[in-house]
């Protein structure tokens, strides 16, 4: 691909050397030229706020106290690690994602399963299926904490065989999972449906002819296959959850207590309700390095995939 | 691809029906269908629930058992319009075009230097873009409020354009240098051969061929953007605010207002639920930063 199409844009032959050693420089930064507003913009918006996340983080700053802003080092670390609400609210964090996560996972390996035939208004199934995912989020979670989790009127309770049992409030975490699974099982499905109808159908067919069963042909051929999507889902899926607002925020507000609140939102609880700016950053700067472990794996991941999608990487 | 397997469902079908012993699967098969529709129904019902109880009063969206039958209402429509969804809408809308736009102006060039022509370290490029949307947004709020409340952009629609650009400019970079890989090389050659210029080039033989990828890539922008809560929650107020800021009010009032709740979700909802249905095919490939397509 790089050979074929730098061959054109070479410099001709003809022109004498210093020339041909300017124009290519020239030529370098003609092609670099196209990339270089999205570049700088996205270095601008993206990365000097985490800079100066890095910087608030080292100081003790309250806006609500004017002035009080002064360096402290590393002491909001040490009262962020010394927080115990920090840490029930990082498991909390990683109970939900990986929860919500490997549940989507598996019930949208069920669908796709399900949808990989040949049958009629596989379409429009495949349409309805696809709609909670593009719900906007925050409608969802107030679809989910009235008209479906309420005790007495919820749909829920309703198909349960009409107890009025208090989900939201017994079960806080579950609740705040399940309108994620709900909004993330459709993803899956079609990511992993990608995967199936990748699969090369001679091996499916010899293996049925060699009288293979619907179960052997799914462990021995159809996972291993999948397997790739499998993990591509998985990541893609934390990666985004990680980041879950919107169903905290309405459907619970964190609570009981920190009963259901994750980190993005305990975050948000410290800066925007607490005005407490170095230790909220500070756990921003947590939060970062944590992500970074996970985000290694998965642009590996991610890389590692899309050379396999058949582009030149 | 999907149409070779399913030539191999049919033909394995006929193979299974002509069989003698194996008639079971003639009712499988109905049997599986039949589950799928149920399934689909299922996950899908709470979105209907919604646009249905949209349509009640009041009255009807508070029974026990759930009312089926009900004579359809726009009061609740009117109900939230005459509360002020108006101009969040108009702000939903706006900050979501304009920041789809500023995207594709961003993204096509950037995306076309890191495939058609790449030059050195593409490969770091491309890191550098898919990294930013690995780090989390809640570890560059606190900086952001506070440098837009210092240049007094809170509560400005621009505040939430530049933030949803820079949110979504990953994707599409990714996604449509997908796209623009599979430009055909012999296309691009036979022009370079009969002289087109680069922006003849890019006019008349790229852009056709991508533009289905770039209206794709705008399609899960808009998404995105439309979507967006946690910026628009926390910079935005009275002036500014989303569709999303709006229906906060909702939780706040404990009250009975299901039906005029839902049809708010509704009005919110229905122009992603729209984009997302002619985006569906490429949902995947731009959620996975086109590793998949």
């Amino acid at each position: 691909m790089t050979t074929t199409l730098e061959r054109p844009a070479a410099p001709p032959p003809a022109s004498p050397n210093t020339t041909s050693s300017r124009s290519a420089r020239t030529e370098g930064w003609v092609r670099r030229a196209p990339l270089l507003p999205a570049l700088v913009f996205t270095i601008v918006v993206t990365q000097i706020p985490f800079l100066l996340t890095l910087w608030y983080s080292l100081q003790s700053w309250n806006l609500v106290r004017p002035g009080s802003q002064h360096f402290v080092w590393f002491q909001n670390y040490v009262a962020v690690f010394a927080d115990s609400q920090f840490r029930t609210v990082a498991l909390n964090t990683i109970v939900m994602t990986l929860g919500s996560v490997l549940i989507a996972v598996v019930l949208g390996l069920l669908l796709a399963l399900l949808l990989d035939r040949h049958f009629i208004g596989r379409g429009v199934v495949r349409t309805l299926l696809v709609t909670p995912f593009l719900i906007t989020p925050v409608a969802a979670a107030l679809l989910w904490k009235t008209t479906l989790l309420d005790p007495t009127y919820g749909l829920i309770n309703f198909v349960l065989g009409g107890q009025t049992f208090d989900w939201v409030s017994q079960f806080p975490l579950a609740s705040v999972m399940a309108a994620l699974v709900w909004q993330w099982t459709p993803f899956m499905m079609l990511l992993l449906l990608a995967g199936l109808q990748s699969m090369p159908g001679d091996q499916v067919e010899a293996a049925r002819v060699d009288g293979a069963g619907a179960w052997s042909i799914f462990v021995e051929l159809t996972l291993p296959h999948l397997r790739r999507f499998l993990e591509l889902g998985i990541v893609l899926g934390a990666i985004y959850l990680v980041n879950t607002f919107d169903a905290v925020y309405m459907i619970t507000q964190g609570g009981p207590g920190t009963a259901s609140a994750n980190l993005p939102f305990y975050i948000y609880q410290r800066a925007f309700l607490g005005f407490d700016i170095g230790q909220s950053a500070a756990m921003g700067v947590v939060v970062v390095i944590l992500t970074i472990i996970v985000a290694t794996f998965a642009l590996r991941l991610v890389f590692r995939s899309f050379g396999a999608a058949g582009g030149e990487s | 691809m999907a149409a070779t397997i399913e030539d191999t469902a049919t033909t394995t079908s006929t193979a299974a029906r002509a069989e003698g012993p194996r008639r079971r699967s003639g009712i499988g098969p109905l049997l599986l269908t039949t589950l799928t529709w149920i399934v689909a129904v299922g996950f899908f019902f709470p979105v209907l629930w919604m646009v249905l109880t949209a349509f009640k009063t009041e009255a009807a969206a508070y029974t026990d058992p759930p009312t089926l039958v009900f004579t359809p209402t726009l009061e609740q429509f009117r109900a939230v319009f005459d509360a002020g969804i108006g101009p969040y809408l108009a702000n939903s809308l706006f900050a979501t075009v304009v920041s789809t736009l500023l995207v594709l102006v961003l993204a096509t060039p950037a995306a076309f230097a890191v495939s058609l022509r790449p030059v050195e370290k593409t490969q770091d490029v491309l890191f550098f873009f898919i990294s930013t949307k690995m780090l989390p947004v809640v570890a560059a709020i606190v900086p952001i409020y506070v440098v837009v409340n210092e240049i007094g952009a809170l509560d400005n629609i621009w505040t939430l354009i530049v933030l949803y650009t820079a949110m979504n400019l990953p994707i599409a970079v990714w996604m449509m240098r997908s796209f623009f890989l599979e430009v055909p090389k012999e296309l691009l050659e036979a022009a370079s051969i009969d002289g087109a210029s680069l922006g003849r080039t890019l006019r008349e033989v790229v852009l056709p061929i991508i533009s289905p990828g770039i209206f794709a890539t705008a399609l899960i922008c808009v998404i995105f953007a439309w979507n967006e809560f946690f910026f628009a929650v926390n910079l935005t107020a009275a002036n500014a605010g989303t569709v999303p800021v709006f229906l906060v009010g909702f939780i706040s009032s404990e009250g009975l207002y299901w039906a005029r709740l839902s049809a708010a979700a509704t009005l919110a909802a229905l122009p992603v639920v729209l984009a997302g249905w002619f985006a569906q095919n490429k949902l995947v490939q731009g959620l996975s930063f086109g590793a998949v397509k």
